[in-house]
């Protein structure tokens, strides 16, 4: 027999899992959740955690901020049994040429504004905060206390597990094969383990969300690009803030558990789906932080792992309805910050879906902006 | 086995633990690495994934031949940054 649903979210990652509760939150019901492996086995459990609110753009911070003032108190919110492990041990991001630094002082006025904390630091004040930084190379540092890591997978099972008490069913292990749309919209998803009746669908797919677009006759203008991360032994914490530069190409933090998660991007890095690790990054990787961070040449790279960012012409999410298919619903493109952003995902999809005005106006990210050509481009991005 | 017994040696986790974790639906090696940090520590699961896989087998009734062990990832060995950066490149 098949199935029948208000909504089918599709992807249990951040993104569909935290729409998943707000939704059920609002007394929506009938929400199934399809994942094709289980909960944040793709963008989400692979992405670096760091969460920030250090944006170069109005959409990206207010987005952030709203997120991170979920993050603070999550565990009590979601009533979660376990620990989503946040740490704000603050953002330091460094400048490697006179523009950036510039640019670091136009984005720290736009988040000084929309009530984000964030201050420039000359480079000695940066050694302060971080005393083994070796800042060769850089002019300059702009630092936000309140940003930080969290744990994905933790974090990610707890909206799952909130949104399950609230009656959501997550079919883990389901890969969606088609979606079909009748006189322009939804009618039904079609998946491996059956039919799902149903007039609403939210894509939050994340890497895959060009192909399940596409069910819907629906070209995105996304690409999906690998990125890659590796992770230290545990040692004894020694960094408490997370140091990231964006023409210097690298993050990198101790996580609450002890190792020091890093990654870099390369314009080289496949766009076809491949998450395989490289030796190219290694090597880079290793120059690029020994230099930065002496005292990790002793550190011991332990494993190697990569994901998927969904990404965008401007670096913006595409969050909204779709102009085309009615009942279909856009959660994606997040560029690398799916994660980060994943509560205000939650609050303000589920506030679009159920028809009510939205916490912050995010008109400008629906798909319609590439055709209307209205693009805000976001400059800080690893 | 003892419920006490060490399982992961790398993050201190206990064949209860495990059992519990099997028991609320973690029913992979993956999922159960990403919950309880068993295969992330310095061994990579060289040490805990045998018992585990054998303990999802007995628990879930899936034949061990049929387990996915999860996903092995480089390097083979924890390796040092510093070794990483100052070797030559001789790998092309």
């Amino acid at each position: 027999m098949n199935k029948k649903a208000d909504i089918v979210i599709i992807g249990g990652g951040i993104s569909g899992a935290a729409i998943a509760y707000n939704l059920a939150l609002k007394g929506m019901k009938n929400i199934i959740v399809v994942e094709k492996r289980f909960i944040a086995s793709g963008a989400t459990g692979a992405c670096g955690a760091g969460i920030r609110q250090q944006w170069g753009t109005e959409m990206n911070c207010k987005i952030s901020k709203m997120s991170c003032d979920f993050f603070e108190t999550a565990n009590e919110t979601l009533a979660y049994d376990g620990d989503i492990e946040f740490k704000q041990g603050g953002y330091l991001l460094l400048a490697t040429t006179e523009k950036e630094k510039a640019q670091f002082e136009r984005n720290i006025k736009l988040q000084n504004s929309l009530g984000i904390e964030s201050r420039a630091l000359t480079l000695e004040e940066a050694k302060e905060i971080v005393p083994m930084l070796n800042t060769e190379g850089y002019v300059g540092a702009a630092y936000h206390a309140k940003d930080g890591h969290l744990n994905p997978f933790h974090t990610t099972l707890a909206f799952a597990k909130a949104a399950e008490k609230l009656g959501v069913e997550f079919m883990k292990y389901t890969t969606v094969t088609d979606i079909v749309v009748e006189n322009g919209e939804i009618a039904c998803v079609v998946t491996d383990k059956g039919l799902i009746e149903t007039n609403q669908v939210v894509n939050a797919a994340g890497g895959d969300s060009q192909h399940i677009a596409k069910m819907v006759g629906l070209d995105l203008p996304v690409y999906s690009e690998r990125h890659q991360i590796l992770v230290t032994e545990p040692v004894d914490p020694i960094l408490s803030t997370m140091v990231m530069s964006f023409t210097g190409n690298f993050y990198c933090q101790q996580v609450p558990h002890g190792g020091f998660v890093m990654g870099r991007g390369d314009a080289g890095e496949p766009r076809d789906g491949n998450i395989n690790s490289g030796w190219h990054f290694l090597d880079e990787m290793a120059k690029t932080i020994t230099k930065l961070l002496p005292p990790l040449k002793k550190a011991m790279v332990i494993r190697q792992w990569a994901g998927l960012y969904n990404i965008t012409p401007d670096r913006q999410p595409i969050l909204g309805p779709v102009d085309d298919v009615k009942g279909f619903y856009l959660a994606v493109g997040f560029s690398g910050h799916g994660f980060m952003f994943g509560p205000a995902t939650g609050i303000l999809m589920s506030e679009i879906i159920m028809g009510e005005a939205t916490s912050i106006d995010i008109s400008a990210l629906n798909l319609n902006r590439f055709e209307k050509g209205e693009l805000v481009f976001e400059p800080s991005v690893v | 086995m003892e419920d006490k017994t060490i399982v992961c040696r790398c993050s201190d986790i206990t064949i209860e633990e495990i059992r519990q974790a099997i028991d609320d639906g973690y029913t992979t090696f993956d999922e159960l690495k990403r919950v309880l940090r068993t295969g992330m520590g310095p061994c990579q699961g060289r040490t805990c994934m045998p018992i585990i896989l054998r303990e999802l087998s007995i628990m879930t009734g899936v034949p061990i031949e049929e387990l996915t062990p999860g996903r092995n990832r480089p390097p083979v060995n924890a390796v040092s940054l510093g070794a990483i950066a100052e070797q030559e490149e001789d790998h092309e």
